[in-house]
Order: C-alpha cells, then sequence, then structure tokens
C-alpha cells in the first residue's frame, strides 16, 4: 500500500488498526531486550555502573528531537497542503514528545547529581532541550486556547516552524560553546567512539523506543480522529434537536 | 543517595512516565469510541455512512 492511499483518516483507521497490535508488540519486546542487554553490559570505567542511565537517557534525547522534527514535517504539510491528517499527526505527536523530553532531562539530571555533582547547569546542551520542552508545552498550549481548531492548527504549525532553529541548536551546542555536557559519542562524522558492548545495547534501546514512540503516536492519531468525529456528530445531532 | 539510587531512580521515573502516557491515550481512545459508539446508537451517523432508502 502507497503512503498516500492512508493519507485519508478513513484509511489510515482501517490500515492503522491493523498494524497498532504488531507495532505494539515489537516495541515492549525490543524495549525488554534492550533493558536486559542495558544491565548485562559491563560497567563503564569512569561511569561505573551509573553508565546504564544512559541506555534510557540518550534514546529519550534522540526521541525528544525526533518528535519535534516530526512535528515540523506534520507542520508544512497543515500550512503548504492543509492536509487534515498533517493537522491530526501535529497535534497527537506533542503530548508524546514532551513526555519523552521530559523523562530525557529527567533521567539526565539524575544522572549528573552523581557524574558531575550537580542536578542542573545552565549550559547550552541542558538549556536548549530545557527550551525545547517549552516549545511542546507552548504548542499544546496554543491549541488549547484557540478555539477555531482550523486557526489553532494554522498558529501552532507556525510556532513549530519557527521553533525548528532550536533544533541544531540542541545537536551542536557541544560543539559551538563550552559545556559541562559531553559531545556527541555516537551520531558522529568520525563514526561512535562507545564500545560495541555498550554500543549495541544503546541501539537496541533506542530502537525499541522509537517504536513505542510510533506506536503511542499512533494510537494518539486515531484517538484524535475520533475525537473529531464526534465533535462533527454532536454539533450535527445539536442542530437537529433545535 | 549511591549510585544504586539514582539508577533506579531514573529507571523509575521513566517506567512511571511511559506508563502513565500509555494509560491517559488508551483511556481517552477508549473514551472516543464509546462517545461515537453512543452517537450511533441515537441515530447520528456520519454523512457517508448513512444508508440510503
Amino acid at each position: 500500500m502507497a503512503l498516500i492511499d492512508i493519507a485519508n483518516p478513513t484509511r489510515f483507521l482501517a490500515w492503522s488498526g491493523r498494524v497498532l497490535p504488531w507495532l505494539s508488540v515489537a516495541a515492549v519486546a525490543v524495549l525488554a531486550a534492550g533493558i536486559a542487554l542495558a544491565f548485562t553490559a559491563p560497567a563503564d570505567y569512569q561511569q561505573g555502573e551509573t553508565v546504564r542511565i544512559m541506555y534510557i537517557h540518550v534514546p529519550f534525547a534522540w526521541l525528544a528531537m525526533f518528535g519535534y522534527s516530526m512535528m515540523a514535517a506534520s507542520a508544512l504539510g497543515i500550512l503548504v497542503w492543509r492536509h487534515p491528517l498533517a493537522d491530526v499527526a501535529h497535534k497527537a505527536a506533542a503530548p508524546i514528545g514532551a513526555t519523552f523530553t521530559f523523562l530525557c532531562l529527567v533521567t539526565g539530571a539524575l544522572w549528573g547529581r552523581p557524574m558531575w555533582g550537580t542536578y542542573w547547569v545552565w549550559d547550552a546542551r541542558l538549556t536548549s532541550v530545557l527550551v525545547l520542552l517549552l516549545l511542546y508545552l507552548g504548542l499544546m498550549a496554543l491549541r488549547a486556547a484557540v478555539d477555531d481548531p482550523g486557526r489553532a492548527g494554522r498558529a501552532a504549525a507556525v510556532l513549530t516552524l519557527v521553533g525548528v532553529i532550536n533544533l541544531p541548536i540542541v545537536k551542536f551546542s557541544v560543539d559551538w560553546w563550552n559545556t559541562l555536557h559531553q559531545p556527541a559519542s555516537v551520531l558522529r562524522m568520525d563514526g561512535p567512539t562507545i564500545a560495541p558492548a555498550m554500543l549495541w545495547p544503546l541501539l537496541t534501546c533506542a530502537l525499541g523506543f522509537s517504536l513505542l514512540f510510533l506506536a503511542l503516536h499512533m494510537l494518539a492519531m486515531r484517538t484524535e480522529i475520533l475525537r473529531r468525529r464526534v465533535e462533527v456528530l454532536e454539533a450535527r445531532a445539536a442542530e437537529a434537536s433545535a | 543517595m549511591t549510585h544504586s539510587a539514582f539508577i533506579l531512580a531514573a529507571y523509575g521515573v521513566a517506567f512511571a512516565g511511559l506508563l502513565t502516557l500509555t494509560l491517559v491515550l488508551i483511556l481517552d481512545n477508549r473514551a472516543q469510541r464509546r462517545a461515537l459508539a453512543d452517537l450511533e446508537a441515537r441515530g447520528v451517523r456520519r454523512r457517508s455512512e448513512r444508508r440510503t432508502p
């Protein structure tokens, strides 16, 4: 089935209804394997056992940025093509992206306290990820504040595209500024600098969390389509009884 | 806090956060499906689903 064939709410509901159970099972299975590998991987020579927090912190950070990138692509779909499924995808991604960003910050703080001696510093990486969380929350608040769903979607899409400037700042902040946060050690031009015994558990966890993100987003999109149908039918029922 | 406590706290917060998000999304989905079923039971249907006489 081509992607264009499911770019329609009714077809998306039918397609996602078949895919979602398998995606959910795959997410749980890969995550379970990833967590098992994370706890059997060797301890780091400097970080000791605390390195195990990295196996969840790093995927949360990647998915925080992935979620926003997905919303930016959806924002283009809203503004350029005014596609209803793009608006649904954009709205559904915000709370999931916000949760992953929040968990990135909390797990990072819980790693920072024993390793750096502090839960938080206002360095460029940590601050730009906090800005990312505020962008997610701001987008959710903006949609909630505007009554007309069409206007709310377009306003949120514009704000999303303005906020895209924060993504390269998050990614390259550790290169552009002198930060306490260490530079990238996996997504590098010259390849990962992590030992394979730690890289594979990390990549397995990242795949598991990615599948979970996609499954939750698919579920949230299905709910949003149903919510819009309920609103239309309630308005029609109110008109008929008036 | 020992290092083990930080590790447990990180995994605990992550598990609780993801479980809460999943439950909220599932309950919201159920609520919308129930609302749609109630409307359809009252005879309110989408134009594309109305039967022609």
